[in-house]
């Protein structure tokens, strides 16, 4: 997982490859760079997205927790149809913004 | 992560569609599909409750060496129902343990009292399944049932939940007692599971918080409650078993 500071008040974290429950570790420690005092936002960026099991989906819950308990939003981009659509299933998509790109995103923070 | 040696896994048919309202095309004498049917689907973000994250692992130690974690997924999906401690009904769903697939289910409640709600199969490869609950149920869950080797190349096979009560009532019977049965079921679930691989053994319990805070804006899901509906079918029984005599 790749961590990038936009400025003070947002991160993105690009999810490379799988997200399951071997790579908890990595996302928390994505998590943990990206959360910053003033981060007001973490962007997820599913484009590299490979493949998700239903572990992966819960680990998006646990990020989201700990996010809310900082006062923080969490949007995503760069889903397929297919994991919009896993978003959508497991109702994800009412606690996390989706966005069309990260520009969207990042906007979306600044206003 | 993959890399260029290895195939890609796929993920495509593992998922269910997305769906906005249940429907329960089999529902057996006993179960009571009223309570799920036309229901949406809830996950532990649109719960009231605490938010917990609960683990039930059981090492089978001394089963076939030749047993891989595949075959324990695959031998849960096919007997899921038998697994599950007495007085609690899984109603398999006629296609099995498959991607969409609606199942119901009754579960022990107060005394006679028979919880009646059902869930829907999320995720389903070679590896895991994954039950999520439609509203009413006791619980906004997923469940994840899943198998792996240990370091130690021991297969172990697993049951976690991510899980908040649904509503306000739910909440007040898992701080009182509930939790408690909760767990007892998984873990007989879990025991009942190892036996069917020759294996005697207790169950590892594992429980964290992930979220203290009530949502209280989900006190509405009061509405779906299936426990009112369940105890109202409870309690007609004998006038729908007498209206049946000849």
């Amino acid at each position: 997982m790749k961590v990038r500071r936009e400025g003070e008040r947002a991160s993105v974290i690009d999810i490379d490859g799988e997200l399951t429950g071997a790579t908890e570790a990595a996302l928390m420690e994505a998590y943990q760079e990206a959360s910053g005092p003033q981060t007001r936002a973490i962007v997820l960026n599913f484009t590299p997205l490979e493949y998700m099991n239903s572990t992966g989906i819960g680990l998006l819950v646990t990020l989201l927790v700990r996010a809310q308990r900082q006062n923080q939003r969490m949007l995503a981009y760069g889903l397929s149809e297919h994991y919009r659509q896993i978003l959508s299933l497991t109702r994800l998509d009412e606690a996390i913004g989706i966005v069309g790109s990260e520009a969207e995103a990042l906007a979306t923070v600044a206003a | 992560m993959t890399t260029s040696d290895t195939p890609r896994r796929t993920d495509t048919d593992a998922w269910a569609q997305p769906t906005d309202r249940l429907a329960v095309s089999y529902a057996p004498a006993g179960a009571l599909a009223g309570t799920v049917r036309g229901k949406r689907l809830s996950g532990p973000l649109q719960g009231f409750g605490q938010m917990w994250q609960k683990t039930f692992r059981v090492r089978l130690e001394g089963a076939d060496p030749a047993l891989t974690p595949q075959q324990v997924v695959a031998t849960w999906k096919q007997e899921f129902p038998a697994f599950w401690p007495k007085g609690n009904t899984f109603y398999a769903p006629l296609a099995g343990i498959r991607p969409g697939e609606v199942a119901l289910l009754s579960v022990s409640a107060a005394g006679p009292v028979k919880l009646h709600t059902g869930v829907m199969v999320v995720f389903a490869d070679e590896e895991a399944f994954t039950l999520m609950t439609p509203e009413g149920h006791m619980l906004s869950a997923w469940i994840t049932f899943s198998a792996f080797r240990d370091a130690d190349g021991t297969v172990v096979a697993q049951a976690q939940a991510l899980e908040r009560a649904s509503d306000p009532i739910f909440e007040m019977g898992l701080v009182f007692g509930g939790h408690r049965v909760n767990n007892r079921f998984w873990q007989g679930t879990l025991r009942n599971l190892a036996a069917r691989f020759g294996v005697e053994t207790e169950p590892v319990t594992e429980i964290a918080c992930v979220d203290r805070r009530r949502q209280w804006r989900y006190v509405p899901n009061l509405r779906h409650n299936s426990g009112f509906r369940s105890m109202v079918h409870s309690v007609t029984a004998p006038a729908r078993w007498l209206r049946r005599r000849p």
